[in-house]
């Protein structure tokens, strides 16, 4: 089959503390800045420009300062006035469209890679927008090859680029990379190292194809945002009255079926999956979106086939 | 020599007449106010405390930093759980006064006055941690026979599932705990959870071994002795932080192989650390020395990877309450 011809990548970010308390990420980071200085190792190569995405939240160890920096690059926000009212995120959002885009230009970069955590035990979670992103798409299958130690899969949101809340929606191509389980502030060894693993893997597959390679299309299983499920709570103060059940906490990825537990409530009662179609749950018990309303969110599978893609002769 | 187990001032032990039984007791939860644990826990008990309830003992659940449990951060301007030191406790109040030194003094008022007579005799403060310590019950003293006692009870009563026993009597590594108010104080730590995170068979597990402790307070001031046994506990040593550079950035992570291994020996020569570009840094001391508290959030900024504790027996003395 004759490849897709798609521009080179010449311009590649990988951020870390978009949330500031998603510690490999800001580590990471913070190691190849340190590497790309000392200039006496090769492991990160120089086109690579590492951004700290939300310095003030890193400071603090926390999420965000006024509010989450990773859903404040939707075009129509990015399009709004700065004022002196306007949050801290909100104007740093608009910092790194004007240094990673603007968003849906050409200046923009190539590739934009955000690094994160998830308290949830979702391995290593490779999190897009579109199934048209192609290099994305490659990179991913590039990665879930060659990693074996932890589960490689692919979330997509399915959301027009112009209403992307995400910070890699400023690059021309973008992923998040989503590891865990870990929780905030804490950077475990493990999940360290697959995030360097799977981070030299995309920088690899980036090498490849720039030099001129074939990179060989095929098939991909992809997981699509189906919706998201709510703690029950008390109707007048809004607390959450039960948790996540044991047999569904840490089951992230694993088929829910009508019957199944989902919640135990603190008096022992148990509610179930109700719904007719099995779907999948992820996000199983992640910490940040207690305050969003969401226990878990439900994907669907499905396979989707990738063209190949060569790098375009000029 | 039958011992007559009574309410001792917290300074120093003696046999004296005073409170004939354990009549007041409190469970404190959200001293950090997220570990959600003890929040959900006493949350639902402020609401309908019948289940802490035991014959003969008035149990007061209260939540310590509504302020931190509220924004779902450890602590607002200073660590609860660091701020009962007498300095503290005297400070004269005012608005200039850290949040949480303000909330001590209040909490001493309520609980207290820390040393003295009047003070609460037992006070559980509910924790979570992000090590993998699974359920630990935390002594601040090697003579306090009431509590080991309680935990020789809670330990039986758990069994086949362990419950380990960590004591904290290091003249630099004691902290003034907002249980220390009380005339026992006894931390409840349960663990590995993130904080902001409800995790069921954790939030389960506490409520169990609180079940139990309640149960042994309830025999006792129905009179049941006690007879005298021994206690395995691990006892704090030392603190070790992270590598840092000359800004005080860590500059290696806990060891995957030591990762997750508390309560297991750690001997010279055992993988400790692994740095960013994934050397590996030796533990090189006395052992072997059981960790504790290995890659817990909240001690990045103490300069704590882990603590290391050596085992020890403490005899507990037949124990009855005082007729």
């Amino acid at each position: 089959m004759e490849p897709l011809s798609l521009p080179a990548l010449r311009r590649v970010a990988v951020c870390g503390g978009t949330h500031g308390n998603e510690m490999t990420g800001i580590y990471l980071v913070q190691e190849m800045q340190r590497k790309q200085r000392e200039n006496g190792d090769n492991t990160w190569p120089a086109y690579v420009k590492t951004v700290l995405s939300n310095p003030k939240a890193v400071k603090e160890c926390r999420r965000y300062i006024e509010r989450d920096l990773n859903r404040c690059f939707t075009s129509a926000i990015l399009s709004s006035s700065i004022t002196e009212t306007t949050p801290y995120e909100v104007q740093r959002a608009h910092e790194l469209n004007a240094i990673l885009g603007p968003k849906g230009s050409s200046e923009a970069f190539d590739l934009v890679c955000d690094l994160h955590n998830t308290t949830a035990n979702m391995g290593v979670t490779v999190i897009a927008y579109t199934t048209k992103d192609y290099i994305t798409m490659h990179i991913f299958k590039y990665l879930q090859a060659k990693i074996s130690s932890v589960p490689v899969r692919l979330l997509m949101l399915d959301i027009p680029i112009p209403d992307a809340y995400s910070l890699e929606s400023v690059g021309k191509h973008g992923f998040a990379l989503e590891i865990g389980p870990q929780p905030n502030g804490v950077v475990r060894a493990d999940v360290f190292n697959v995030m360097k693993e799977a981070l030299l893997l995309a920088l690899d597959w980036v090498q490849l194809f720039n030099s001129g390679s074939k990179m060989e299309g095929g098939q991909v299983e992809v997981f699509s945002f189906q919706k998201s499920v709510d703690y029950p709570r008390d109707p007048e103060t809004r607390q959450i009255t039960s948790a996540i059940h044991p047999q569904l906490q840490d089951k992230d990825f694993c088929l829910l079926q009508a019957g199944d537990p989902l919640f135990l409530s603190f008096s022992g009662e148990t509610t179930t999956y109700q719904e007719r179609e099995p779907l999948y749950p992820i996000f199983i018990n992640e910490c940040a979106y207690y305050e969003k309303g969401v226990a878990f969110q439900l994907v669907c599978k499905r396979t989707v086939n990738i063209p190949p893609v060569q790098i375009q002769k000029d | 020599m039958q011992s007559r187990l009574l309410s001792a001032p917290w300074t120093r032990p003696a046999v004296r007449a005073a409170t004939p039984r354990a009549g007041r007791v409190a469970v404190f939860g959200g001293t950090h106010g997220n570990e959600l644990s003890g929040v959900a826990l006493v949350g639902m008990w402020v609401k309908d405390g019948a289940e802490i309830q035991r014959s003969g003992v008035a149990t007061t659940p209260f939540i310590a930093n509504p302020r931190a449990v509220e924004r779902c951060a450890r602590y607002v301007d200073t660590d609860l759980n660091r701020a009962f030191t007498a300095e503290n406790l005297s400070a004269l109040s005012g608005d200039e006064l850290p949040y949480e030194v303000r909330r001590a003094q209040e909490i001493n008022r309520l609980f207290g006055p820390k040393g003295t007579a009047d003070a609460y005799d037992v006070i559980f403060d509910l924790h979570n941690t992000t090590s993998n310590m699974g359920c630990t019950l935390i002594l601040e003293s090697s003579s306090d026979h009431f509590v080991l006692q309680m935990v020789r009870h809670v330990q039986k009563a758990c069994a086949p599932a362990g419950c380990s026993v960590l004591l904290n009597e290091h003249p630099l590594l004691k902290y003034s705990t907002s249980r220390s108010v009380a005339k026992h104080p006894i931390g409840l730590e349960v663990g590995p959870q993130p904080q902001g995170v409800l995790r069921s068979n954790i939030f389960e597990s506490m409520r169990l071994i609180l079940k139990h402790a309640l149960d042994f307070i309830e025999l006792f001031n129905c009179g049941v002795e006690f007879p005298a046994c021994s206690v395995d506990v691990f006892r704090v040593l030392e603190r070790v932080d992270y590598p840092r550079d000359a800004n005080g950035n860590i500059t290696a992570m806990v060891h995957p192989h030591l990762q997750d291994c508390d309560w297991e020996p750690l001997s010279s020569g055992d993988p400790m650390f692994q740095t960013f570009d994934g050397r590996t840094i030796e533990y090189q001391g006395p052992g072997p020395v059981y960790p504790a508290f290995i890659n817990e959030a909240a001690y990045y900024e103490k300069q704590q990877a882990f603590v290391t504790t050596r085992r020890e027996t403490l005899s507990a003395c037949a124990v009855r309450k005082l007729q």
